[in-house]
């Protein structure tokens, strides 16, 4: 058994799929109403609700897998920080445009090829959720990787702003693409993902991106971990309060 | 492959009724014409309808299943049961050929055949036409449109903006 599970090894893994949509999608929500100029207002909304979408088709797996009468809605609004199993990646905070563009880059990268290959687990369950949710992350690594040129391979500005995020953001890569044991357990059994696998898949889009950016790839070999295993930075916890404000202010509300 | 079609053989009763059930957002084309509804089966007194989502995201599944819900209470069913399924995914390939007219007389470009708009990284998107005018002269101004499903365009004789619903 490892050390820091609340589940078991299947939910786990499923949560960790879940809370990287369900994060991720609520921290590209907070730019609703604040895009730079009103189309990209619109499409990183529409990106926040297919994330949350996704978020919920694992969220009721993993509530089903729990069973008594865990819900989707409890999973998302009642558990604390150190319950959570998203990458520490989604949980930094938007930035200025550059962030959100680099920390998106790098996650629909990994988020692409991992599901490609999550279509292949023999859990029928997860191979449906992940064939259902590749269409959409099609559209957004196109969205980010577009972006990404732009304002990289764009003015002085943008460019220092690119690097800069690049350089901020790049830490928090490596945990993606690291197999911890839950990782290898899944991988063993048919039902997860081959992190090593995808690893080459994920760093040839990133390169291919930067380099038409005209951006640098960061030289630093640390990478920063936890999050996979609920060891999170002080950033989720402030996205907690605002996510599950209701349901904590007003236990079992409904409307 | 099953069509909507062949499958209708069976129950026309109650698939007249979800004919009249419309997407809440585009209310011109019926939840039977978009292609979401995958079966329909009678057993013992109830009635079980099987739908799959367009996106996963998509706010209008919930009203669409309440929707169809209170089309059979109308109509007399009581015994009513509404099964989500994710396989195999919703595509725009499902959608009817008298649905993609609906769409083009509200003002929606229908998506086209192919998935060319669908796959590349980078590629090029093939020309949509303006179903206001007609015109093949449209550009794209926003892959991200009003709703999941759709993107931006402008037609650049006519002028007008409009909705083209994507291939999926």
């Amino acid at each position: 058994m490892l050390s820091y599970t609340t589940y078991d090894p299947l939910t786990e893994y499923v949560l960790r799929c879940a809370d990287n949509n369900l994060i991720l999608g609520h921290r590209i929500s907070e730019w609703c109403g604040h895009g730079p100029v009103l189309e990209q207002d619109i499409a990183l909304t529409n990106m926040a609700l297919d994330l949350l979408g996704q978020s919920r088709m694992y969220l009721k797996y993993a509530a089903e897998l729990i069973g008594h009468n865990e819900t989707e809605d409890s999973l998302a609004f009642l558990r604390d920080a150190m319950q959570f199993r998203n990458s520490l990646l989604v949980e930094q905070p938007n930035g200025d445009f550059a962030h959100t563009i680099i920390r998106s880059l790098i996650f629909d990268s990994f988020h692409y090829f991992f599901t490609e290959q999550l279509m292949q687990s023999n859990d029928k369950r997860l191979a449906d959720i992940a064939t259902k949710s590749l269409k959409e992350i099609t559209y957004h690594r196109k969205f980010s990787s577009e972006w990404t040129i732009r304002l990289g391979d764009g003015t002085e500005e943008s460019n220092k702003r690119m690097q800069t995020a690049i350089d901020d953001l790049w830490r928090y890569k490596g945990e993606l693409l690291s197999p911890d044991e839950l990782d290898m357990e899944m991988l063993e059994k048919g039902i997860g993902v081959d992190l090593n696998k995808i690893e080459p898949l994920v760093d040839n889009h990133l390169s291919d991106m930067l380099n038409r950016a005209t951006l640098q790839i960061p030289q630093a070999e640390f990478m920063q971990k936890g999050g996979k295993q609920g060891l999170h930075s002080e950033h989720l916890g402030y996205i907690l309060a605002e996510l599950q404000f209701m349901q904590r202010a007003y236990p079992g509300l409904n409307w | 492959m099953v069509t909507t079609t062949d499958k209708k053989i069976k129950h026309p009763e109650i698939w007249e009724i979800l004919e009249k059930v419309k997407d809440p957002e585009i209310p011109v084309i019926s939840v039977v014409d978009l292609g979401i509804i995958r079966a329909v089966v009678k057993e013992n007194g109830k009635v079980i309808i099987t739908i799959t989502p367009t996106y996963s995201g998509c706010p209008a599944m919930s009203v669409i299943r309440l929707e169809v819900t209170t089309a059979l209470l109308d109509e007399g069913y009581q015994n009513i049961e509404i099964v989500t399924v994710l396989h195999p995914a919703w595509t725009t390939k499902w959608m009817s050929e008298k649905g993609k007219k609906a769409l083009r007389e509200y003002g929606i470009a229908p998506p086209l055949d192919d998935q060319a708009d669908e796959i590349e990284l980078f590629g090029e998107m093939p020309a949509i036409q303006c179903p206001h005018c007609g015109s093949m002269n449209t550009k794209m101004t926003n892959k991200f449109g009003s709703t999941p499903c759709k993107s931006l365009h402008q037609c650049q004789d006519c002028l007008e903006p409009f909705d083209y619903f994507k291939c999926h």
